[in-house]
């Protein structure tokens, strides 16, 4: 390779998709040229319309189960089980078979949707929101805050989540905690991922505001009589949007294993409501002859998680065409 | 240099403190349950609570007992007694180390034989197919819950369950030292299975970081030199683009060695993982304490150790 290829020029290749010779010159807005990265992708654009079909089964999910002619997601037919109790393999009735209480496993599994979906969003969510303002605070006024924020990080990143979450999730289980604002089921489950996840949206919003705070439009502001305040959420946020955006799309996938993992060890959301883990974890004890049972809730885990994950991917590249990839 | 590792080590004495202090906080004020009533045997009378209570120091203020806890472990590094077997923590927890190394080693080595060179030729033959082939295939792997590619797995391959009998199943973990064959081949599906999601990341990370390296001047200086394109990356792209991997790998097996919870359950191993989380279903504080102390321990070590070697490895590096 000589000097001078494209391959040399960093981001050459990417930009020269804006300089479309002749015609008119007109300013594209941000959003405008990120949707332009983004639609090229195919696979990223797939993964968002895919998202977008799961948002709709999980706040349809009755009307798609009923579509689809299938019983309701806690309708326990005996009829299902063979004369030993074993269930029924997948049929034309019933897709993906049904479990050891003759519950149908595809509507099981469409109403799963709800708990995982509803867990990553608003779990991610709450955890952007405070590992935001962590990070702002922490990076924008350094010395002394900046020191005990990253050390109460450090300190959370210490423990070993899964184990932590297991232990609320179990103390958590019979009455509730912390004055019973944590609630058993999908309250706790949220409060553990929020708790989890916070620190990593923290440590990457105080990197990006320590280096922005130096920035001449921070000055700028300043000298126009601004309040710290107004510098930190009217002016260094806005432009911190793409990589939250990006990290928290990114939290999202690990905040459904996460809640999968916990319900899979029966401290999450319990039956009757379904969950895709707590679904493996029944399916445990008798994988070896009722296989479906275990394969498709796992299926619908692992392309769930692997849309956000390629979605996060699409988006950072779409907003960060810098970044070679 | 020196006084920085001093530093370092001593917050990570406070750290700890501050994570036993936490773990007091957590799980004396949400207990999973009552240590006293579970060692008291079936229907007890107050007063066999009350003794047993007693017995185990519950008794005392809470302050006063976190200050036992922690004189004990700093003075004598004595981690308590479990509340079921009377057993001692540090102990049990020696008895269960053994198979949770096994574990981590083995899968360690394995992530890091696939994931790196994977990554390396990704990088190098950048939009071929064969990288979008692997890139894809990490991204389905780091998506896939492990739990669950483990029982696919045994479903699969296990001796007992599997429909093509190949590697003993779950529950089949012997010691290396009363069987090595034994344990290699107990151990093969598990490491099979921990070392697959670990690859895959691996692979992503040393995939994007030897591209930003090999973009660098030195590696134009490296070229205009003379030197064959194998030396250039090797010897100049690569020993750079594994550094930042290093620090994550230090800090994966640091909280590995604290216990696979997932895998050692689903492969019924009996190590850490299992332990801390038997003592958190049994209510088992001490237990708990000391199997989360020791995450912490690594998670400790493995950052202070990166730290340092980063100041050997990598010259323009300088802690003051």
């Amino acid at each position: 390779m000589s000097p001078g290829t494209p391959e040399t020029l960093p981001g050459a290749g990417a930009s020269l998709d804006y300089l479309e010779l002749g015609g008119h010159v007109a300013a594209r807005s941000p959003f405008e040229l990120f949707w332009r990265r983004f639609r090229q992708d195919r696979w990223a654009l797939a993964s968002l319309i895919f998202i977008g079909l799961l948002i709709v089964v999980a706040f349809a999910a009755p009307l798609v189960v009923e579509l689809l002619g299938l019983p309701g997601p806690n309708v326990q037919n005996p009829n299902l089980t063979d004369a030993f109790g074993s269930p029924l393999g997948p049929s034309l009735s019933h897709p993906f078979g049904v479990d050891q209480l003759g519950q149908d496993v595809m509507s099981r599994v469409i109403y799963g949707t709800r708990a995982a979906l509803t867990v990553g969003i608003l779990g991610t969510a709450i955890a952007t929101l405070i590992g935001v303002v962590v990070g702002l605070t922490a990076g924008f006024y350094r010395g002394f805050t900046d020191t005990a924020l990253s050390r109460l990080v450090d300190l959370v990143l210490a423990i070993p989540i899964l184990l932590l979450g297991i232990g609320i999730g179990a103390a958590c289980a019979v009455r509730g905690c912390v004055a019973g604002v944590v609630q058993p089921g999908l309250r706790v489950i949220i409060f553990i991922v929020a708790l989890a996840s916070w620190p990593y949206m923290a440590r990457i919003v105080r990197g990006l505001v320590l280096s922005l705070r130096e920035k001449e439009f921070v000055e700028a502001s300043r000298s126009l009589g601004a309040s710290n305040a107004r510098i930190m959420f009217r002016e260094i946020l806005p432009s911190l949007w793409a990589p939250i955006l990006v990290y928290s799309t990114l939290m999202i996938p690990q905040a459904i294993l996460l809640e999968a993992a916990l319900s899979f060890f029966g401290v999450g959301i319990r039956p009757p409501t379904a969950s895709w883990g707590q679904m493996i974890a029944a399916a445990t004890p008798t994988f070896n002859t009722a296989w479906w049972y275990m394969v498709f809730p796992g299926i619908a885990l692992l392309g769930t998680v692997f849309a956000f994950n390629l979605l996060g991917d699409g988006l950072q590249d779409a907003l960060n065409p810098r970044v070679v990839r | 240099m020196t006084r920085y590792i001093i530093r370092r080590v001593l917050w990570g004495v406070v750290l700890l403190v501050a994570v036993s202090a936490l773990m007091f906080v957590l799980f004396r004020i949400l207990p999973t349950a009552d240590p006293a009533r579970l060692r008291a045997g079936h229907s007890p009378s107050p007063k066999v609570i009350a003794e047993i209570r007693s017995d185990l120091g519950l008794n005392k203020p809470l302050l006063t007992q976190f200050w036992v806890y922690e004189k004990n472990l700093f003075l004598h590094f004595d981690l308590g007694y479990s509340y079921e077997s009377g057993a001692s923590v540090k102990s049990l927890i020696f008895e269960r180390l053994p198979a949770t190394i096994s574990l981590t080693v083995g899968a360690a080595v394995l992530w890091l034989a696939i994931g790196i060179p994977v990554g390396i030729i990704s990088a190098l033959r950048r939009h071929s197919r064969l990288d979008r082939a692997s890139m894809g295939a990490s991204l389905v792997l780091v998506s896939a819950p492990e739990y669950w590619l483990g029982l696919i797995v045994l479903y699969l391959f296990a001796a007992d369950i599997g429909q093509v009998k190949v590697f003993p199943g779950a529950g089949s973990y012997v010691g290396l030292t009363s069987d090595p064959w034994k344990w290699f081949t107990s151990l093969l599906l598990p490491w099979i299975v921990l070392a697959a999601g670990f690859a895959a990341i691996y692979a992503r990370l040393m995939r994007a970081s030897l591209i930003e390296t090999m973009s660098e001047d030195y590696i134009r200086t490296a070229r205009a030199k003379g030197l064959t394109e194998r030396r250039v990356v090797l010897r100049h792209g690569v020993r750079a683009a594994i550094t930042p991997i290093l620090t994550i790998f230090a800090l994966d097996v640091g909280t590995l060695l604290g216990g696979a919870i997932l895998i050692e359950t689903v492969f019924d191993i009996p190590g850490i993982g299992r332990l801390s989380y038997d003592g958190i279903t049994h209510g088992n504080f001490p237990v708990i304490q000391g199997t989360v102390l020791l995450v912490a321990l690594f998670i400790v070590v493995a950052n202070i150790l990166v730290d340092i070697a980063y100041a050997f490895v990598d010259p323009r590096v300088r802690y003051s």
